[in-house]
């Protein structure tokens, strides 16, 4: 009997599941709890990281220039979260929606731009927006402004590039969301008396929710981290914390506060995760 | 204004509003496309020196350029397999037998696709350094493994969710093991939740900055390449091979849909 077992369910488990465990455990689980661990390390005069029990690299998270710059990094991801949902909502509903035959082209239309490298396509704004780009120019030659404006390194721009790096992770989920949407439901809500404004409040909305949430979860938490953004758009004048984070590691080669930095990421993630849930929101869909 | 009328200006601010979104979406597009052919030769490469094709020949002569790119399809191409072939049989596993950590292991897995990628990027980096890995092709490969494999997982996994036991009971009914129906009966089913994993992870790998940028030591990948260029100002050459990049996978989709589509219509 228990030979059977172990052939029958014991051996066909540990080759099919073994190799995708032992994959997330060394690369997933042990280097997050190294981050941990190394958290509470100290440097030697080396800039090494020595094994010596400090908590300073905690103390340093309260330096008033890292609070701002958290308040700023959530700020920014906060505008692009709303942003996103402003306008990939009604955009979602309008491509999900169409009796066209080219629904497929219009969903394709979305996806295909991201097919090309996000760096450059980010480069590509800076070129657009700069004081000698596409925008000035047009506007000068239109007589609209007599000088170039300074478009780039505001926190505004910042906020357009991490709109634009995320605005397909808060498509994906709506048009899902809406498409799965009853038709039958609006008609009969519409049959029962209801205006425009109070089905879409207390039909559409409801039923649709959960797309706005993981598309809310995919959109902030990569903004606290997209450093690239801030740096080539924002000029440093906009860092987020994942450029507190990226210094630590290259330049100031403080892999201790860095380690720190990345628990506040870390912890912001977990809780933000978990309001998710709590609001019903399933884990599995913020992957497809 | 008559009901008809009013329906037809709804449905104009509707077609207006999503060419609008189109525009924001396409717009640094068409600013590399327009870039690769600017005769411009001095840095930046901003100013409009008249049009030229010459960057799509000097393209081939700039081997590190190239060799990014070589790199970048090097990568995906190994780390694809790895984590479909290791995430195929875990999401099987995971769905047809029972043992204990199940939900362990769902945690891990939920963690790639939700935490920052920095976070991930760094801590592999502490990691490889830790353990006297050498920085490059490989730590790339086994940290691109590891952010795709979760995406392979739930593709599959979604797949499973409609899947008839009953098949792979006729099979070994009618006398093949369980090797055999996994290859014969299993894979085939799955087919098309593995290839839209194996898909998803390939754009992944090929896209990937932020965790390259950590464990790459002096391994470039074509991304990593732009990322140095633009402290100096992207060259039109660079923008010559993304233009040429987007135009292969176009082709590629309109081939593959257009395929689907006949098959759908037979």
């Amino acid at each position: 009997m228990k030979k059977h077992q172990w052939r029958a369910n014991t051996l066909p488990s540990l080759v099919t599941v073994g190799p995708v465990t032992l994959w997330l455990l060394f690369f997933v689980a042990v280097p997050l709890i190294y981050v941990g661990v190394m958290s509470f390390c100290s440097l030697d005069q080396y800039y090494n990281v020595t094994f010596q029990f400090t908590l300073d690299n905690y103390k340093r998270l309260f330096d008033v220039n890292y609070i701002k710059i958290y308040g700023q990094s959530v700020l920014i991801a906060f505008l692009t979260t709303i942003i996103c949902i402003l306008v990939a909502y009604p955009f979602s509903f309008l491509i999900a929606r169409t009796k066209s035959k080219k629904k497929m082209i219009l969903y394709m239309l979305v996806i295909i731009p991201f097919w090309t490298n996000s760096l450059i396509r980010i480069y590509g704004w800076k070129t657009f927006l700069g004081t000698t780009g596409w925008l000035n120019t047009a506007l000068q030659f239109l007589h609209i402004t007599s000088e170039p404006l300074e478009l780039l390194f505001h926190r505004g721009t910042t906020v357009l590039g991490m709109v634009y790096c995320l605005f397909p992770f808060m498509v994906l989920p709506l048009y899902t969301a809406i498409e799965k949407l009853d038709g039958s439901l609006l008609e009969a809500s519409a049959d029962l008396g209801a205006k425009g404004f109070s089905t879409f409040f207390e039909v559409i909305l409801p039923l649709t929710a959960s797309g706005i949430f993981s598309g809310s979860i995919m959109v902030f938490i990569p903004a606290l981290g997209y450093f690239f953004v801030a740096d080539i758009l924002g000029g440093g004048n906009s860092d987020v914390i994942g450029n507190l984070i990226e210094r630590q590691f290259q330049s100031g080669n403080n892999w201790p506060l860095g380690a720190a930095l990345s628990i506040i990421l870390i912890l912001i993630t977990l809780l933000l995760v978990k309001i998710y849930q709590k609001l019903g929101g399933d884990m599995e869909s913020l992957g497809v | 204004m008559s009901r008809q009328g009013k329906r037809k200006t709804k449905k104009g601010i509707g077609i207006a509003f999503c060419t609008c979104v189109y525009l924001f979406l396409f717009l640094p597009i068409l600013v590399i496309v327009v870039n690769s052919f600017n005769a411009t030769t001095s840095k930046p490469y901003l100013t409009w020196k008249g049009f030229t094709f010459d960057w799509y020949v000097r393209l081939f002569d700039n081997g590190a350029l190239l060799s990014s790119f070589g790199n970048t399809i090097i990568i995906a191409v190994v780390s694809t397999l790895l984590a479909t072939m290791i995430g195929t049989l875990g999401a099987f596993g995971m769905y047809k037998y029972k043992f204990k950590g199940k939900g362990v292991i769902d945690g891990l897995l939920y963690i790639p696709v939700v935490i920052p990628e920095i976070v991930l990027g760094i801590s592999l980096l502490s990691l490889f350094t830790n353990v006297n890995i050498p920085r490059g092709m490989l730590t790339l490969i086994l940290a691109h493994v590891t952010f795709s494999v979760p995406f392979v997982i739930f593709n599959v996994r979604a797949r499973l969710s409609g899947y008839d036991n009953s098949i792979e009971e006729a099979s070994m009914d009618l006398g093949a093991n369980r090797v055999i129906t996994f290859f014969e009966i299993t894979l085939p089913v799955l087919a098309p939740g593995i290839a839209g994993g194996a898909l998803l992870a390939f754009t992944l790998s090929i896209d990937d900055v932020i965790i390259s940028y950590f464990v790459n030591g002096q391994t470039k990948t074509y991304p990593l390449k732009v990322m140095e260029s633009i402290k100096s100002g992207v060259a039109p050459d660079v923008n010559a091979l993304s233009t040429l990049i987007l135009l292969g996978t176009i082709v590629l989709v309109v081939l593959t849909q257009s395929d689907f589509l006949k098959k759908k219509k037979a």
